[in-house]
């Protein structure tokens, strides 16, 4: 049946959680109200960004945007817009834009943005193979099962320098070439999905807004090293990503794009999905495939590395979404293409999630090597309420701590460490200058705390120690004596941990000590806290603690 | 809890899983999905079927911030105070749901209405702070919308 117009209504978790359903589910009723159900047909789309507020609705073909939308209004834009065909100006999306009527693409709305990763979220219908494909979807599995060898495929990626976007930064290529070499008749792609880096939400919206891409792009990794199995492992929090995956793979399957014999070829891929059950170190790749094993998610002791002995000890891929996104436009459109954008050790894009005190929230994906000032002035809109910036948590608590001094440094994997931080998944967590310090480095703490599996002593006791001097300080019972201590404990604990998460756990917290100097001191000396924030009223100290 | 009635169900989630190698926490999630909760009894069950150690069993189910060993109310209201939510007043929302409630973090309401956790990260920071409710997400929370948020469970 052909529609005059299309409806697209915003669809992810953040959006629902402002009542994107209801305005979805308000434009049916009012469309079937007017008669115009054979007209016009109401589709659900992904995130397109901070650049626009949630939830966004798009009107097609007329590019026409209405941003944010309510229920309330929902009845004027059918009334006025798809019954008459007058454009309801007072909803429309007033950004960067400007005064005119906002067509979607193109322009980008933002200058600085390149959409790799995120080419199709909010431009398709993610539950819609027929979406995907129209736009390129599948051609570069079937140009990679058709024209290439696995060897290929794998210089392809090598030649590309596309590096692990969920923090580490590891090239793609070798890891596919390690697990390609590795002995075994049996091998596995692992997609990691287990997002969760406070203040990062980039795969969610990648799995909900363009599931397929990821979908493609494990295939392509399983005719690359040899396997016939993917495992996609999605967080708990993350029911919707779940949901759309499930339409994707089964709709993957009835079209022979996943399953037997995929196009007609020799190759066959299956891909399953496995949920999370709420355990942050499940995102440390080891721990997730203990938890795709059905064990208590905890790291195991590497090497021997996942390409030599992965899932069941099998030789393992194991990916994060945002990697794979990048994979088929690489295919397509080869590795000097992708060299060509972001800087030259750091090639492409990265997605940038912005939270915290920022006037735009959501993500953004740009080339590699923008400065922080940009993402966070020139993108984000600036510090919220017209505050000064106090600092940026990039990659969320395991990452990087900038402080306003570092606010022009390049962003990329290979940048940042010259400055103690690190890019990590993208998160930027944005602080204006009415927070303490004390309770932000506090906060950190106690979600390490809380996540630490307790396999070793240094993170699961040390991290307790942490959390128990920060709690004395902004309760008024600091010492000096105790700043030494929190040095102490933090620079062991990066030592000795076992795994990557109790290793980064201390980040922040020796940054914060060093650079906020004077706001610990303040808190200590003199028992104050100069944001009024921290209580400063003593409570009865517990009874028994461990010595340091 | 201890009829064979259970046991079919339970039998009935085992057979979802006969082809997979490790299938222990698919099955213990969809136990949960189906009670709300691991009932003891039902967790040794399973130890015994899928001939692994009951201490193990128990150790994956209390390993997992979403898998519960006690029963939980009718509604889990999981608040996040990671950062992205802290700094922008997840502390309030908790404070404001404890005190709508009438219980603290960890307890469930007398009527097994409601129990309220507080959770890491839920992913959803671009409308911080955010809450879940079972598998439905809140955000841009304030006290008014907490309100009206709970009256919807509470009829």
């Amino acid at each position: 049946m052909f529609y005059r117009a299309h409806v697209l209504v915003e669809m992810t978790s953040g959006s629902v959680a402002l009542g994107a359903a209801q305005v979805k589910e308000q434009f049916e009723r009012e469309i079937a109200r007017v008669g115009l159900e054979n007209e016009v047909k109401v589709l659900e789309t992904g995130s397109f960004g901070a650049a626009l507020p949630s939830p966004f609705v798009v009107v097609y073909p007329d590019n026409v945007i209405y941003a944010p939308v309510n229920v309330r209004d929902v009845r004027r834009i059918v009334e006025e817009h798809l019954l008459k065909g007058r454009v309801v100006r007072e909803l429309l999306f007033a950004g960067e834009w400007g005064g005119g009527v906002a067509t979607f693409i193109p322009p980008s709305p933002l200058k600085k943005e390149k959409r790799i990763v995120l080419r199709n979220s909010g431009l398709i219908d993610p539950l819609n193979i027929e979406d995907y494909i129209a736009r390129d979807g599948y051609l570069a599995l079937a140009k990679v099962l058709t024209e290439m060898t696995p060897e290929e495929v794998i210089e392809v990626v090598k030649r590309s320098g596309l590096q692990g976007r969920g923090g580490a930064g590891f090239p793609t290529g070798l890891k596919w070439e390690f697990t390609r070499k590795a002995d075994g008749e049996e091998k596995y792609i692992v997609c990691n999905a287990d997002e969760g880096e406070p203040g990062t939400f980039k795969d969610r919206l990648i799995l909900e807004g363009d599931p397929h891409s990821v979908l493609e792009a494990m295939a392509i990794a399983g005719y690359a090293v040899g396997a016939r199995m993917g495992y996609i492992y999605v967080r708990a929090e993350y029911p919707q990503s779940i949901r759309h995956l499930e339409v994707a793979i089964a709709q993957a399957k009835e079209r022979g794009l996943l399953g037997e014999r995929i196009l007609g070829t020799s190759f066959s891929f299956d891909v399953k999905i496995r949920r999370g059950a709420g355990a942050y170190v499940c995102g440390e790749e080891t721990a997730l495939l203990e938890s795709i094993e059905g064990k208590r998610g905890e790291p195991r002791v590497k090497p021997p590395y996942p390409p030599q002995k992965g899932l069941w000890g099998k030789p393992t891929v194991i990916n994060n979404v945002e990697t794979l996104a990048n994979i088929p436009p690489i295919i397509l459109n080869g590795p000097d293409w992708f060299r060509s954008i972001g800087t030259p050790t750091c090639p492409g894009t990265k997605v940038f999630t912005l939270t915290g005190n920022v006037n735009n929230l959501g993500l953004v994906e740009v080339p590699m090597g923008i400065t922080l000032r940009e993402l966070v002035f020139d993108i984000g809109g600036g510090v919220r309420g017209g505050y000064g910036l106090k600092l940026v948590q990039t990659g969320g608590p395991s990452g990087g701590t900038m402080t306003p001094d570092l606010l022009d440094v390049p962003m990329a994997f290979d940048t940042l460490p010259r400055y103690n931080s690190a890019l990590g998944s993208g998160a930027l967590t944005v602080i204006d200058d009415t927070h303490c310090i004390v309770d932000i480095v506090r906060n950190f703490a106690e979600f390490f705390l809380h996540e630490s599996c307790g396999k070793c002593t240094p993170c699961r006791v040390g991290g307790k120690r942490i959390v128990d001097i920060l709690e004395r300080i902004s309760a008024g019972a600091g010492s000096p004596e105790d700043l030494e201590k929190l040095r102490y404990l933090g620079q062991h604990m990066k030592v000795t941990a076992f795994c990557g998460l109790g290793q980064a756990a201390p980040n922040p917290l020796l940054r914060c000590l060093e650079f906020f100097k004077e706001e610990f001191e303040v808190h200590v000396r003199e028992k104050h806290c100069p944001q009024g924030v921290c209580t400063m009223r003593p409570k009865p100290q517990p009874k028994k603690t461990v010595r340091v | 809890m201890n009829t064979p009635f259970v046991y079919q169900d339970v039998e009935e989630i085992l057979s979802r899983y006969e082809k997979e190698e490790t299938p222990l926490l698919c099955v213990l999630e969809d136990i949960q999905e189906k009670w709300g909760y691991l009932p003891r009894d039902v967790l040794g069950y399973v130890a015994r079927r899928l001939g692994i150690p009951s201490s193990t069993v128990y150790g994956v189910a209390t390993f997992y911030a979403f898998l519960e060993v006690r029963p939980v109310g009718k509604y889990v209201i999981r608040v996040c105070k990671s950062t992205p939510c802290h700094v922008r007043g997840a502390t309030n929302v908790l404070e404001a749901l404890k005190r709508e409630l009438g219980i603290r973090e960890g307890e469930t309401t007398k009527d097994g209405r409601f129990t309220l956790e507080v959770t890491s990260c839920l992913g959803v920071c671009g409308v911080a702070p955010a809450m879940m409710v079972n598998d439905v997400t809140y955000g841009n929370l304030t006290e008014e919308r907490i309100r009206e948020i709970l009256a919807l469970y509470r009829e």
